[in-house]
């Protein structure tokens, strides 16, 4: 294991990391007794002000590093899976575990951690950090291990193109020391290609042996990195899993996905609840030896559905590998694994159970219908979705167009719309050929949506509620008001 | 009755939903009884010769390169050609500027573009991201739609605006122009995707390529309550967020 630079017990007192770090404490107190959840950024733009190192310095003083989780999706699951096994694993996790994924966000969980003289109060960092943040924060914290799960296209107003996204990443990854780790998502053709060749330490990790059923037929309109990074030509795929996720090659060129370092198969996919997967050392995969978990690799079993989640499982289980984190402490760690807020979850409310799950972009959204419709190929059950077009959202609802909606036009279960844009949403449903009968315009204000939701599912049933960012919060209030369940920040 | 929609360079260039357009135009004749079929025209494959309307959406800087160079010669040609005979074009962002004469980047050479419009196109500094509401004098009135580029285009002395902006910054965020328009070519930054909410202009279009081919033509109505819902909600946003 890596030794932090600068050992706690070691550091001097630093007079402008603790003025930071007392305004920043107050700033979070003053906020909490306002009254006002969710706004986690603020004592970090306060402590930025006061001390713009502060963050580097609390990172430094972590004795096993800190840990950078970046990806379109995944990022918050991944980075809380991998922040349960640390902890489990025994060690203290510094995490801005509120999802407050920017430069700021980031700085001020790890003040509100820290003692005023400095101290992190904590042995390793995990942080996940926005796509467009992601250079910033690296450069700051200098990571031990930078794990990157995913890049798909997403609120083209905020982040800008793929492309543009992949080279600011590009830059900061080849920037990291060689003693750094950059474990990587190889079925991913753009992360593969921003992480070739770099100074640091690559571990790849990929799906193989996958089920048919659970592969794609064919590459879904939301994916568009689909074109070779080498010589431009169109990517076959031998297996296509999410998205442009795959066993890809160059026809053209012959370049290829990196040979797999840890490999995730035999995928069990079990409905809206769970699912299990196989991680075992790859090909490319340096013998660990002695701890005798080489070879069979280790079953995990996950209460979080959709293959997604199990590329999620997979992220998490290859980065703690290579922390040295034992497979068992991994198993045991996500066996008890709680999906955080919106991704996935039940709430019972009113005599019906309704499941939320958070959509935020086109790949979010098809993986999430994938993953609802997978038992009987089209919904079943009463389903709302709630689209806004706030900034948190993508103010460009665009995005809509390229989720595969059709799939949902079989069947014959209400599609109940709402939100500020919930007029686009019964719009684009139509256009995917869903029977206008079925399609319920419901009103723009989320409660008034959801009460009107409810009383159309029978009592004792399940329904689905799929909201943009920005609904998510403005339904779970509404459901929080009516007794239903606890505001988020508090966790 | 049938019809031919001409994707140009599908999903290649295709970043923000503009594939919309396609299923919009696809629907909207599919439900009056007509025989639809969409194809692709990738690069280096001919014009469909029977095309009736084309769509060409925006891609990523690295496509436009590629489809640049593709409409050079024959094709730019045989697509202008489809244009003078009357065909429907609907061309949005990237797909709007190689209409144009060229696309001048800040650090790289020009892209020539078609010269079906007289337009240029410069990269700018700032980057225009909004709701956008354009008034027209066409029969299809008013268009919203989501504008996301930093192009600055600027119309020569032939060119014909497609409207006035109310909501937004349109061509170069200077002249008050959005878009351009030229017998039944439509080119503009309209997202959204523009068509599924803004059904008159998809008519229009249908209507041009249907009449080019197969006479006199005329288009039964829509129940357009889902689209003119999307308008309607679309424009609320557009005047509120500005």
């Amino acid at each position: 294991m890596t030794t932090a630079p600068m050992s706690r017990l070691a550091a001097r007192p630093d007079l402008r990391l603790g003025a930071a770090l007392a305004a920043a404490k107050l700033t979070s107190v003053g906020i909490r007794r306002l009254g006002r959840g969710g706004g986690t950024a603020a004592p970090g733009f306060v402590a930025d002000r006061i001390d713009p190192a502060l963050l580097g310095k609390l990172a430094a003083r972590l004795d096993r590093g800190a840990v950078v989780v970046a990806g379109t999706n995944g990022k918050t699951t991944v980075s809380r899976m991998l922040a349960d096994v640390l902890e489990a694993d025994g060690s203290r996790v510094v995490h801005n575990r509120s999802g407050s994924n920017l430069v700021r966000g980031v700085a001020a969980a790890f003040a509100d951690r820290a003692s005023l003289a400095g101290d992190p109060r904590g042995d390793v960092g995990v942080i996940e950090t926005d796509e467009a943040a992601f250079p910033e924060i690296v450069r700051r914290v200098a990571p031990r291990l930078v794990l990157l799960n995913n890049l798909f296209r997403d609120q083209l107003d905020r982040y800008g193109e793929l492309n543009a996204i992949a080279g600011h990443w590009r830059g900061a990854l080849a920037a990291l020391p060689p003693e750094a780790t950059v474990v990587v998502n190889a079925d991913d053709p753009t992360l593969a290609a921003v992480t070739e060749g770099i100074a640091a330490r690559r571990v790849t990790f990929g799906l193989d042996n996958i089920d048919a059923r659970y592969r794609l037929a064919t590459l879904p309109h939301a994916a568009d990195a689909a074109t070779c990074r080498r010589c431009g030509h169109d990517l076959a795929y031998d297996a296509l899993y999410v998205s442009h996720l795959g066993a890809w090659r160059c026809p053209n060129c012959g370049a290829a996905r990196p040979t797999l370092d840890v490999v995730g198969r035999d995928v069990d996919l079990r409905g809206v609840e769970a699912l299990a997967l196989t991680v075992a050392p790859g090909p490319g995969a340096v013998p660990r030896g002695g701890d005798g978990s080489a070879g069979g690799g280790v079953r995990l079993e996950v209460g979080v559905p959709g293959l997604y989640n199990a590329y999620n499982a997979l992220a998490t289980a290859a980065a703690a590998a290579s922390l040295g984190v034992p497979d068992a402490t991994v198993a045991g760690a996500l066996g008890a694994f709680q999906a955080p807020f919106g991704r996935i979850e039940r709430v019972a409310f009113r005599g019906r159970t309704l499941t939320l799950a958070l959509v935020k972009n086109p790949t979010g959204f098809n993986e999430v219908l994938r993953m609802l419709t997978a038992a009987d190929g089209t919904l079943t059950v009463p389903t709302l979705l709630a689209i806004n077009d706030l900034a948190a959202d993508g103010r460009d609802v665009s995005w809509l167009w390229d989720v595969d909606f059709e799939l949902l036009a079989d069947g014959d279960v209400p599609l109940a719309t709402a939100g500020l844009r919930g007029a686009d949403m019964a719009n684009r449903l139509k256009y995917a050929g869903v029977a206008t009968d079925r399609i319920r315009p419901l009103p723009a204000d989320p409660r008034a949506a959801l009460e009107a939701f409810v009383a159309t599912v029978p009592e004792g049933a399940t329904a689905y509620v799929l909201p943009t960012y920005t609904a998510l919060l403005e339904l779970r209030r509404a459901l929080a008001d009516l007794g239903a369940v606890e505001t988020f920040w508090r966790q | 009755m049938d019809l031919t929609i001409s994707w140009l360079y599908g999903t290649k260039m295709n970043i923000y939903g503009d594939r919309g357009n396609v299923l919009a135009l696809a629907q909207r004749a599919r439900w009056r009884g007509i025989a639809v079929r969409t194809v692709e025209v990738g690069l280096g494959e001919p014009l469909p010769p029977e095309s009736d309307v084309f769509f060409f959406g925006g891609g990523q800087d690295q496509e436009q390169v590629a489809v640049s160079r593709d409409l050079q010669g024959a094709k730019g040609d045989a697509l202008k050609q489809a244009i003078a005979d009357g065909a429907g074009m609907l061309a949005v962002c990237g797909g709007y500027q190689l209409l144009g004469q060229e696309y001048r980047p800040h650090d790289a050479a020009p892209l020539p573009g078609i010269g079906l419009f007289d337009l240029v196109t410069e990269a700018g500094a700032e980057r225009f991201i909004g709701n956008v509401v354009v008034e027209t004098d066409l029969p299809f009135g008013e268009l919203v739609g989501f504008e996301n580029h930093s192009g600055l285009t600027h119309l020569g002395p032939t060119a014909t605006p497609l409207g006035r902006v109310r909501v937004g910054r349109g061509n170069n965020g200077q002249d008050g122009t959005e878009g351009a328009v030229l017998g039944n070519a439509i080119g503009c930054y309209l997202h959204g995707a523009l068509l599924p909410k803004n059904p008159a202009l998809a008519d229009w279009l249908l209507l041009a390529g249907l009449r080019r081919r197969h006479g006199d033509v005329a288009l039964p109505p829509l129940d357009d309550t889902a689209e003119l819902a999307a308008h309607a909600t679309a424009v609320d946003r557009a005047v509120r967020t500005r």
